[in-house]
């Protein structure tokens, strides 16, 4: 007997919720024990009082799954509200990353060399490394981080990402 | 007016606020603060279980039953996990419980304290919301705020973690309802153009089926006169889930029976062949689907849900309508007001054609009582009285569903989602603490009932006279079926060994026992159960290798029931033996 799959997709989603004790397990559990996946979740409380958490979750499934994914987080008490920006036109994505890179001599040069490139900071050096910032959408952190590889890559740090959609409106 | 009071007894204050009549539960030494509270108080009952399942059971026959949540008190750590089974049954049926455990003192929370279990944490998924409550002035708002998501919507079971220290802890109580924001406000009624859109559909449709299930009960009794009223203007064929029996009378002519793996042939014949299908409060539930790809392939669907998440989940709908049946079934009504819809009597005489197979139809000259001409007469002989049944998990269950007919809802309470074994005594008796002067008949298997056969004691001592209908076959029915179609007869740990001495074990609880071991003992069992004022268990002993028919294997469509009389093969695909 195989097992079947189906054609997967990725998607963004925004979950605004009541910031409260043990919203993340109830987030996350969902997603384990309905077998849904999570690329990343980045969580932060959004409004003064500290009521509101915003949380992004990439995940990937079939569109059929990713609607009840979509479903079963508007079913939890505490979530206000849910928005698939993969849905919802244009929007803007960005990770950030922390990327240490050990080297000395003409891969140090080029090591800088490919950060002014893709404009990442370098937010501590010593004489024999660097630990650059660089914010921007996934793939590009990606290429950056690949080419470090050959330049001394010692270890990296991604927040996952926020998105928010195009426009003067709230999604 | 406000007073400072202790957490278990604004707890209690406010479970009577709620109306709570009763309370199932079980004390220890997490809850004793509430146990005081709740001693000598008049107004609210407590029934004292045997084990914390029985308590979580007890509440869903309960709520079943009356439409009213059921409440269930017990102890930290193993009472919460006891518990916890009737928890996830109660989730999986949409019933609507308020579970409250008592939790260790805030300070040892963490620290692996005696009696200690995350049950926030494992009732999370279990539950459709869940509170640790960590100070006593929030006790109020909470239980309020559990009530209104426990009842309202898709119900389910909202459990309340109060740990001990916080019980003790005093706080302010107000007279008057708790000063809350509402944060949990479901969609009840659909939007106009999809109304108007249903009313065409169902307008045009020339072989429409309705297709009801729990979520009719859910929504309380006028949901299932509009049903009626709905289908007596279409005229459509109306086939049930095993949750939404009784919303449909069973002797209407348009009666098409329970569909699904043990429903009719002509239940499923129907829903295979309709050109339109009207699901009012039902979930496509694999129960009931058979093999997707084949499920009801030349019809439009419209489904009715209060839970969004029901919608599309496993079967595409052409129109969602979200929104609680009743009001939902009202705005279809006001719009279809005059209308007519299309000539049904060639439909009509297709599904007479699917009920003349007779498909309930079962030998009666086998070894023993045959187990579904138990249920008839046991229905013929009580139908007058209309009493409400629950069951346990197995082929009576079904041979009930099958066999026992209703005529309104609330009266037929079973473990459809979840399934589970010994879940009838105890339902059998929150419906009878519900409505003791209600004949509550608990119809079992001889594996099931020993699940939760320590529940006769709570029978005994609150003198309710549950009855207890055992079809005893020696086997784990459900199980040895299965074994026999899909394992070639190797009947791996299926046999009911060592039985009690049912009538024995009745007697010894106070209860009278009584044995049918022929056919010519059947009627007058059942009288004497009947007129016995007070618990009965009957030890009926049916045949022994019955098994329940009409049936969809797993992996099949529901044009390929399996009827009495049909030639079956011992064994199937891995594909199919992988499906549950």
């Amino acid at each position: 007997m195989k097992i079947h799959k189906a054609a997967e997709e990725r998607h963004v989603l925004t979950v605004t919720v009541d910031n409260e004790a043990g919203i993340l397990a109830r987030i996350a559990g969902m997603f384990t024990a309905r077998g849904y996946n999570i690329d990343s979740l980045t969580v932060a409380d959004i409004t003064e009082n500290h009521s509101v958490s915003r949380i992004t979750i990439v995940t990937h499934g079939p569109q059929s799954v990713v609607d009840q994914v979509r479903y079963q987080l508007e079913r939890l008490v505490p979530v206000h509200k849910v928005v698939d920006l993969t849905e919802n036109g244009p929007y803007v994505e960005r990770e950030l990353a922390l990327i240490k890179v050990a080297g000395t001599g003409e891969k140090r040069v080029e090591a800088l060399r490919v950060a002014e490139i893709f404009r990442a900071r370098p937010v501590d050096t010593t004489t024999e490394s660097f630990v650059f910032e660089l914010t921007g959408a996934p793939d590009k952190i990606d290429s950056f981080v690949a080419l470090m590889r050959d330049l001394g890559l010692v270890e990296v740090g991604r927040t996952g990402i926020v998105g928010m959609i195009r426009g003067a409106t709230e999604a | 007016m406000s007073e400072e009071r202790s957490g278990a007894n604004i707890l209690v204050e406010s479970l009577v606020r709620q109306g709570v009549e009763f309370v199932f539960g079980y004390p220890g030494g997490a809850v004793l603060p509430i146990y005081d509270a709740l001693f000598q108080d008049e107004r609210i009952r407590h029934i004292l279980v045997r084990h914390e399942a029985g308590a979580a059971h007890a509440a869903e026959g309960y709520a079943r039953s009356t439409g009213k949540p059921g409440v269930v008190l017990v102890t930290s750590g193993p009472g919460a996990t006891n518990a916890m089974t009737g928890v996830a049954d109660a989730f999986l049926d949409s019933i609507p419980l308020v579970v409250i455990t008592g939790q260790v003192p805030t300070a040892l929370i963490g620290s692996d304290a005696f009696q200690e279990a995350d049950t926030i944490g494992m009732s999370r998924h279990c539950t459709k919301h869940n509170y640790l409550v960590r100070d006593p002035a929030e006790l109020a708002a909470t239980i309020d705020e559990a009530f209104q998501i426990a009842t309202t919507g898709r119900p389910g079971p909202v459990l309340i973690d109060i740990p001990k220290d916080v019980q003790i802890a005093s706080a302010l109580w107000h007279e008057g309802a708790p000063q809350r924001r509402n944060r949990y406000s479901p969609k009840t009624e659909a939007p106009a153009a999809d109304i108007a859109l249903a009313v065409e559909m169902l307008a045009k449709a020339e072989r429409p089926v309705f297709y009801t299930g729990g979520g009719v009960i859910n929504s309380g009794p006028r949901a299932s006169e509009l049903l009626r009223e709905l289908q007596d203007k279409i005229g459509a064929p109306v086939t049930s889930t095993l949750m939404g029996l009784g919303a449909f009378p069973a002797d209407s002519k348009d009666w098409l029976g329970m569909l699904g793996m043990h429903g009719t042939f002509e239940a499923n014949m129907a829903m295979n062949e309709a050109d339109l299908i009207l699901c009012v409060g039902a979930r496509f539930d694999d129960r009931v689907t058979g093999r997707l790809d084949a499920f009801a392939p030349n019809s439009q669907k419209i489904h009715i849900d209060i839970d969004r998440s029901s919608i599309n989940k496993t079967v595409e709908v052409d129109l969602p309508l979200v929104g609680d049946c009743a009001q939902v079934l009202e705005q279809i009504l006001t719009l279809w007001n005059g209308r007519n819809g299309q000539d049904l009597s060639a439909w009509h005489a297709k599904v007479d054609e699917w009920r003349a197979r007779n498909s309930l139809a079962y030998p009666r000259n086998t070894q023993g009582i045959a187990p579904q001409y138990a249920v008839q007469r046991l229905f013929e002989m009580t139908r007058d009285r209309d009493p409400i049944i629950s069951t346990e998990v197995g082929q009576h269950q079904m041979w009930a569903a099958q066999h026992f007919h209703f005529f309104a809802p609330n009266r037929w309470l079973t473990s459809g989602g979840l399934g589970t074994m010994g879940y009838g005594l105890p339902a059998a008796i929150g419906a009878q603490c519900g409505a003791p002067d209600k004949l509550v008949i608990d119809i079992a298997g001889d594996a099931s009932i020993q699940m939760n056969i320590q529940e006769m004691g709570t029978a005994t001592q609150y003198r309710l006279p549950v009855k207890v209908f055992i079809l005893n076959n020696e086997w784990m029915g459900m199980v040895r079926q299965w074994q026999e179609l899909t394992y070639e007869s190797r009947y791996s740990n299926s046999y009911s060994d060592s039985l009690p001495d049912f009538v024995k074990l009745a007697e010894a609880y106070g209860w009278k026992g009584i044995r049918i071991e022929d056919e010519s003992q059947l009627d007058a069992g059942i009288q004497a159960m009947i007129d016995h004022d007070g618990p009965v268990i009957v030890d009926c002993l049916v045949a022994k290798d019955t098994n329940c028919f009409p049936m969809i294997p797993s992996g099949a469509a529901h044009t390929e029931m399996l009827l009495h009389g049909d030639e079956v093969v011992g064994t199937v695909s891995d594909e199919a033996k992988a499906l549950v």
